[in-house]
């Protein structure tokens, strides 16, 4: 599914020049769930950005489903974001002006999904979340659990085979927390790929298996 | 489509405050436009019916047949009869005299005329009455002298009835003429004396040859163009061209006056259209200065956007589309506003006979600038919208 082979990443701060992924290889396979642990400033939220098409590699290539990535164009790239993969940010990422409703709703706009199937659709993803009965509600209105859950909904509304996690718990009390990730378990059991990235070495130890990342390298742990 | 309407129009209306100030520049440009180039039109229309309304509208056609070919007043009164696109001629047989009224002498410029004549030049009595109809018929030794004849000879309005003499035969005095609004009419100079045409020619042996100029009107609505052209084609049937093939003739209408009056105001609504079309592209830039501003302030959703499968063209739509439909939006409430400022401006100069009215067409030439220029100044904060990476995108602020 995820392949990553030799991929290095540098960036340019001030005068320095960072290496956030150092030659790293990694592969997950489809209905995995990997975590993905590290310290702040260790690369991985640039691991993410790699795994998720947010940002292409400065070295090395990286394949998802078998095909390179930078063989796509960038509307192919946005294409590959909305079909095949669903994000789930550390600070939820919901748009402000928009109601929890409409935040589902967008991934299918943009993917062309007609307007019926579209509502039945967010539908039955808040209500996996549990949270139909707030689907008028803007963000702002929200707590932070459900906000997370909100995105959560946004990102399995277009049935992708990858979700990925960044820090979903972050934000979080331990509470809650726990909620997000027992949505997380069930989605893996439902057969979806899920890749977790974590500093946070309980959350990290749900995952069945788990990459260490330090300074751009990465290494397999048994936890 | 609808959705990205809906979008623009929710992004719009959460920061009212802000869209209005910058419709503003829109509203205010579109209001110079349109409220300019129809005070100009409703002037110009004015002034145009005004000119219609002095009975200046005719045809004027000078013939010369050198005793070959000739039209006489029967060619003329069997034309009139016949073409539907004149609706009245009358002649205008000129002669030299000298006229005696008492014991005053004077040099006088003879018209021999028909009753149509009053009413083609918008002439003005004083009092007593124009040739009749009877005066044709019998060949009436009758006149009405114009204002200057009557000053030149007589000294006052109060004549009718009184006798004169031109070259010795006496005629009555019918009428006096006033001074006429009419603006075109060139006898007012001279000392004329009217007479009924068939006194004229009997009187006048250099008349009888034929009728050496007249004037043609056209019944209302009729384009003074087409008049003309009936005038041209009756003429070169009758008289034709001479023996080095010019015409015989020469036609010459108000037409040419309308033509050229036409193209001064023309010349003014296109400047002052001109000078409106610049505050409309200084709002222009009002609308891309807030847009930028706003793809700043939003790169963190344009981020998200794309995370979730936003492509390039679908942000550069939704940016466009909001600065197309800010544009739109202050067009509307620009030309709603010129409506109502027209409506007022029609009260106040109702009593000069006035009126403005939206012209269609700079309406419809305002929204289509307005169109133009919402996209013209999205264009480029739009496109910095699209151009951004999400990575970036997603990180802007923290």
């Amino acid at each position: 599914m995820i392949d990553l082979n030799d991929v290095s990443k540098v960036y340019q701060i001030g005068t320095e020049k960072v290496r956030a992924l150092d030659h790293a290889t990694m592969h997950i396979y489809p209905r995995e769930f990997v975590s993905i642990i590290g310290p702040s400033g260790s690369g991985k939220s640039t691991l993410m950005n790699i795994i998720g098409c947010l940002d292409t590699a400065d070295a090395g290539v990286y394949k998802l489903d078998g095909i390179p990535i930078e063989d796509y164009s960038e509307r192919q790239l946005a294409k590959i974001r909305n079909e095949k993969i669903g994000f789930i940010f550390q600070n939820f990422n919901l748009i402000p002006k928009l109601s929890a409703w409409e935040n589902v709703e967008l991934p299918l706009i943009y993917r062309g999904v007609r307007a019926a199937e579209r509502s039945e659709r967010v539908r039955s993803a808040l209500e996996r979340v549990g949270l139909l009965n707030r689907a008028r509600h803007l963000p702002t209105e929200l707590s932070g659990g459900q906000q997370q859950r909100v995105a959560i909904a946004r990102a399995l509304v277009t049935r992708p085979s990858l979700i990925l996690a960044d820090e979903p718990t972050g934000n979080l009390d331990s509470r809650t927390s726990r909620e997000i990730i027992d949505i997380l378990h069930e989605l893996h059991e439902q057969g979806n790929t899920v890749v977790l990235i974590t500093h946070d070495n309980d959350i990290a130890r749900q995952a069945k298996r788990s990459v260490h990342i330090l300074d751009g390298r990465l290494s397999e742990v048994q936890l | 489509m609808i959705m990205s309407l809906k979008m623009a129009l929710r992004s719009i209306g959460s920061n009212k405050l802000r869209a209005v100030l910058t419709m503003l520049g829109i509203i205010i440009g579109v209001m110079a436009l349109v409220v300019l180039v129809s005070i100009v039109n409703g002037a110009t229309r004015t002034v145009t019916d005004q000119m219609a309304s002095l009975g200046n509208n005719y045809v004027q056609a000078y013939v010369w047949g050198y005793g070959k070919k000739v039209v006489t007043m029967s060619d003329l009164n069997e034309w009139v009869e016949s073409e539907p696109l004149i609706e009245a001629v009358a002649p205008d047989a000129q002669s030299d005299s000298m006229a005696k009224y008492g014991s005053k002498s004077q040099r006088m410029t003879i018209r021999g005329t028909t009753p149509a004549y009053y009413d083609i030049n918008g002439l003005q009595l004083a009092a007593g009455r124009f040739i009749k109809n009877s005066d044709i018929q019998n060949g009436s030794r009758v006149c009405i002298l114009g204002p200057s004849a009557v000053d030149a000879l007589v000294g006052y309005t109060d004549c009718v009835g009184d006798e004169l003499s031109l070259d010795g035969l006496r005629y009555t005095i019918v009428g006096v003429l006033g001074k006429s609004e009419s603006l075109m009419y060139s006898g007012y100079g001279e000392n004329v004396v009217y007479i009924p045409y068939t006194a004229m020619i009997r009187q006048f042996p250099n008349v009888a040859e034929g009728i050496t100029s007249f004037y043609a009107t056209a019944p209302e609505g009729t384009a003074m163009a087409e008049a003309e052209a009936a005038v041209r084609s009756f003429l070169a049937e009758k008289v034709g061209q001479d023996d080095w093939g010019n015409d015989n003739y020469y036609v010459y209408s108000m037409d040419v006056m309308e033509n050229a009056m036409g193209n001064v105001t023309n010349v003014l609504a296109i400047l002052l259209g001109g000078i409106a079309s610049i505050s409309l592209i200084v709002g222009g830039i009002g609308i891309m200065n807030i847009m930028l501003v706003t793809v700043t302030e939003r790169t963190r959703e344009i981020g998200i956007r794309k995370a979730i499968g936003a492509n390039r063209g679908t942000i550069l739509r939704q940016f466009l589309l909001e600065a197309v439909v800010l544009c739109m939006m202050g067009c509307a409430i620009g030309i709603f506003l010129s409506w109502c400022i027209l409506r007022l401006a029609s009260v106040v100069v109702a009593e000069m006979s006035m009126s403005f009215t939206l012209s269609g067409t700079v309406v419809l030439l305002s929204v289509i600038f307005c169109f133009v220029i919402g996209v013209v100044f999205g264009l480029y904060p739009a496109n910095k919208a699209a151009k951004m990476k999400p990575i970036d995108a997603l990180h802007y602020g923290g």
